[in-house]
């Protein structure tokens, strides 16, 4: 015999869903056609639980794996250039990219450029120069010490991109940050001067 | 994005925010005409805080110095990125703006297409800022 059935895959699809996140203790909301709202990030094994799971019935995440490969990326790119060790050269920053996420340089460099709207180099540069940034301000390592752990060919060429990205040399970035420090430190010291209830506008306090 | 602009000289707020029109960043420009006028509008109960502040240093009332020193012992306000976009362009001023808690220091152009790249670039990296982890305390751009 023949049966005739009647169906609307829109249903369909949601049911199957609904099923899939629920099975996964997922807290969602379907928005439409092809689009699901997570609350919350998703953890690892279970993405690759789900992705398996609706594979078998033909649906693929898209927009996600590629966001998480953007953030592998931004990771590695910053667990990188936070090594305590020197840098890896410039060269074999692609190979070290490409082993470490598994893919070809050529694909992730791109991918990156077109969610990021940045380059990967430009990323590293600025990741590099907030590394420098943090060196400056909390080391005692001397501009020299951090052009050779941050793998610049030299002083110069490390004050140079310095300036470029933020405008300051490291020199005058340096100052800055400490003249910061103290003045947040004086209003501090003042604030709770004021808090003790003592006079602030008579300078009787002296130091031995 | 939400920006704001400080500044008492008409004709650079309307060239300010022309530049942000002609950006492809959607964007909405607010303005005040000067400090005073800047922190009422800020310590205003419901009013949208920027996403990014922009202060002229010369303003009569209250300078721009002045906004920035208030802005920065205000608990609801001190995390406001704040760029001073002033015709001085002394090293004196801006490090002592950078000290004081500036993020950005901006020379005020003459030409427009300049105004445009400086802007996009300020916004460029005041996104860097907010999506990719960067520490925002020491978060220094000169332009």
């Amino acid at each position: 015999m023949k049966l005739y059935i009647r169906y609307s895959p829109g249903t369909v699809v949601k049911r199957l869903l609904q099923e899939q996140f629920d099975k996964l203790q997922l807290n969602y909301s379907i928005i439409g056609i092809g689009e699901v709202d997570i609350t919350g990030p998703i953890q690892g094994d279970k993405l690759k639980e789900l992705t398996s799971e609706l594979s078998k019935y033909g649906i693929e995440i898209v927009e996600s794996e590629k966001n998480i490969l953007i953030q592998k990326i931004k990771d590695a790119i910053i667990e990188m250039v936070y090594m305590d060790d020197k840098l890896p050269q410039t060269l074999s920053i692609s190979s070290y990219l490409s082993d470490k996420l598994q893919s070809r340089y050529g694909y992730i460099s791109n991918l990156f450029s077109n969610t990021t709207f940045t380059s990967i180099e430009n990323f590293i540069k600025l990741q590099k120069t907030e590394r420098a940034k943090q060196l400056l301000s909390t080391s005692d390592l001397t501009c020299s010490e951090i052009a050779w752990k941050l793998n610049y060919s030299s002083v110069a060429h490390f004050s140079s991109q310095f300036k470029n990205v933020t405008g300051l040399t490291p020199t005058t970035f340096q100052r800055i940050m400490k003249k910061r420090r103290v003045l947040r430190a004086e209003e501090q010291l003042l604030g709770n001067i004021k808090i003790l209830g003592l006079d602030t506008t008579t300078n009787y306090y002296k130091i031995n | 994005m939400y920006i704001m602009l400080a500044d008492d000289d008409e004709d650079d707020r309307l060239f300010f925010k022309e530049a942000f029109e002609a950006i492809k960043i959607f964007t909405i420009v607010k303005s005040a005409n000067d400090g005073v006028e800047l922190m009422e509008y800020l310590s205003g109960n419901g009013n949208t805080l920027p996403d990014i502040l922009f202060l002229d240093l010369n303003m009569p009332r209250k300078s721009g110095m002045e906004c920035l020193m208030d802005i920065k012992r205000m608990d609801h306000l001190k995390e406001i990125p704040i760029a001073i976009y002033s015709t001085s362009a002394s090293e004196q001023d801006i490090e002592n703006t950078f000290v004081k808690g500036a993020n950005i220091y901006i020379k005020k152009p003459n030409d427009f297409g300049k105004l445009k790249k400086l802007l996009e670039e300020v916004i460029k990296m005041n996104w860097h800022y907010q999506t990719s982890g960067l520490n925002r305390d020491s978060f220094l751009l000169s332009l």
